[in-house]
């Protein structure tokens, strides 16, 4: 057992708990704080296959941005453990049965699965930002662009959708409401 | 076998430096304390803290104590875990930058060279703008464990802030990513060794002033620093996300600010302002020994830490606080354009240098 694998199991154990938590926790604020820690433990694990870039991107969009606005809405909507609603026992049956059915298929699909060309750990520059970069903007350019214009897109989107349309119908404001 | 692998050297030499620039964090953070006050008693034409010692330079040991003896209140309707958690992590995201920073030249004893560095990553920009994104969850999470009124308005609008200025601050760093070429910042202060190389200045500020500019004033919004204190603002919150805090929770909120400051003075001095080199490094490294040349490199970096600091502090006093309508206004309209320009013509003339 070499150090490698004594910190792969350290954070395998704190991802998987910390993923339990998610879904175990009954205050919505506990969970996204479980779920931040499982960012982490991932996170970890790109450190370990030497891929640096990959595991601080993790942490700054999903830890940093995605998160953060997770929390946010919560906290305005003030969601309690008291609050939640309590779904009923036939609901729960479904829930149970499908999760069980998709977990088979999947567990099916592994069976059969061969993993070609495992990635040597902590050798490979695989990861590193100068590779990745070379990657992207020349095997890749064409897809990656077109993905950023699907996501610009997705943004203007947003934006006219929260738009507020101009409607006649507002009281008038007081002069000193400007 | 398993300690056989270890290089326990170079684990000894990294513990001590992290003691040591932990040591160093805390030291200059406590005393920032005593020199705001020092500075506002200068500016408003007072004397400020006198008593304690000669010029009141025992004041922050004063002030630590008295929080070190304060009564420790937790409020009844506060979730309790989150609620210590909140003033840890803001600590914690604190101190988490001083790792990547470069405190001073690289030195050689006994054929075995050592870095004033603890950890030199290559995706070092990269992991300061992690944690500066994890830095407002110490903010979040307390003011809303508090179970407060002001207090989650408070970290509401701290997290509003923080994501909005993060944006114009990245694209700002992109334009001064374009010229270096490295995101490790150990290339980058030594891609700006001495002051004058091949017919103009070495250190970025003077090939990114827009970008300096665009930075200063997100880092003022980042830190929560006048004219952007929005989120402790105590005419309208009651110093906001830290109002349920007591004893020393409230001490680590106060000091993780100043400790804050310290760091992102060092990341603008190491980035924009050249780290530890100094005009004239290269003669002091020919004729001075080793030891004094390493000791030269750290006080220039730390004269100008200090004098970012300090120019904080000037700030502070000086300016009133914005509006909140006027604070994003000036980060979504006109930051984030000004930016976007800086890294357009930042580009144009890379690709003119042919870089």
């Amino acid at each position: 057992m070499d150090l490698f694998e004594i910190l792969f199991w350290i954070l395998t154990i704190g991802a998987i708990s910390s993923a339990l938590g998610v879904i175990l926790s009954r205050n919505p604020i506990n969970s996204v704080i479980c779920l931040i820690a499982t960012f982490f433990a991932i996170s970890g694990h790109y450190v370990l296959l030497n891929a640096q870039f990959l595991a601080v991107v993790n942490i700054i969009v999903y830890a940093g941005a995605i998160m953060v606005l997770f929390l946010f809405v919560i906290m305005l909507m003030n969601l309690n453990a008291d609050v939640e609603p309590q779904k009923s026992r036939l609901v729960q049956f479904a829930g149970i049965i499908s999760g069980g059915i998709l977990f088979l298929v999947i567990l099916a699909a592994l069976r059969d699965s061969k993993i070609n060309g495992v990635l040597e750990k902590s050798s490979n520059s695989v990861g590193l930002i100068e590779n990745l970069g070379k990657t992207l903007f020349q095997n890749y350019v064409l897809p990656f662009e077109i993905s950023s214009v699907l996501f610009l897109s997705a943004m203007i989107g947003a934006m006219v959708i929260g738009k507020k349309e101009p409607s006649n119908d507002l009281p008038e404001r007081s002069p000193n409401q400007n | 076998m398993l300690l056989m692998q270890i290089d326990w050297l170079f684990l000894i030499e990294k513990i001590g430096l992290i003691t040591i620039i932990l040591l160093i964090s805390l030291g200059i953070a406590a005393y920032a304390t005593w020199g705001e006050r020092k500075v506002a008693a200068v500016m408003q034409d007072r004397i400020g803290p006198a008593r304690a010692g000669i010029f009141g330079l025992l004041q922050p040991l004063a002030d630590g104590g008295k929080l070190f003896f304060k009564e420790e209140i937790i409020p009844q309707s506060a979730s309790k875990i989150i609620f210590v958690l909140g003033p840890a992590m803001f600590m914690v995201t604190a101190l988490m930058t001083s790792v990547i920073i470069p405190w001073g030249p690289s030195f050689e004893v006994g054929g075995r060279i050592i870095s004033l560095q603890v950890a030199d990553i290559n995706i070092g920009i990269l992991f300061i703008f992690g944690v500066v994104s994890l830095g407002v969850y110490g903010i979040m999470l307390g003011g809303w464990a508090s179970n407060n009124k002001y207090s989650l308005l408070s970290s509401i609008r701290a997290a509003s802030q923080s994501i909005s200025y993060e944006l114009a601050m990245g694209i700002s760093l992109i334009a001064l990513l374009l010229l270096t070429g490295t995101l490790s910042l150990h290339d980058i202060v030594e891609q700006q060794h001495g002051f004058w190389a091949d017919g103009y200045f070495t250190w970025n500020f003077f090939k990114q002033p827009l970008g300096f500019f665009i930075f200063l004033v997100c880092a003022f919004a980042e830190l929560n620093r006048a004219p952007f204190d929005l989120p402790e603002c105590e005419s309208e919150l009651n110093m906001g996300f830290h109002l349920e805090y007591s004893s020393m929770k409230l001490g680590l909120y106060l000091f993780a600010e100043y400790i804050n400051m310290f760091i992102s003075s060092a990341v603008m001095a190491t980035l924009f302002f050249g780290g530890y080199n100094y005009p004239g490094m290269d003669w002091v490294s020919a004729h001075a020994p080793q030891w004094l040349f390493v000791l030269s490199g750290v006080t220039a970096f730390f004269v100008k830490i200090i004098a970012f600091i300090l120019f904080f502090m000037l700030i502070r006093w000086t300016l009133p606080r914005f509006r909140y309508d006027q604070l994003m206004k000036l980060g979504w309209k006109s930051l984030i354009p000004l930016a976007l320009i800086n890294m357009l013509i930042t580009g144009g003339i890379a690709l003119w240098l042919g870089k």
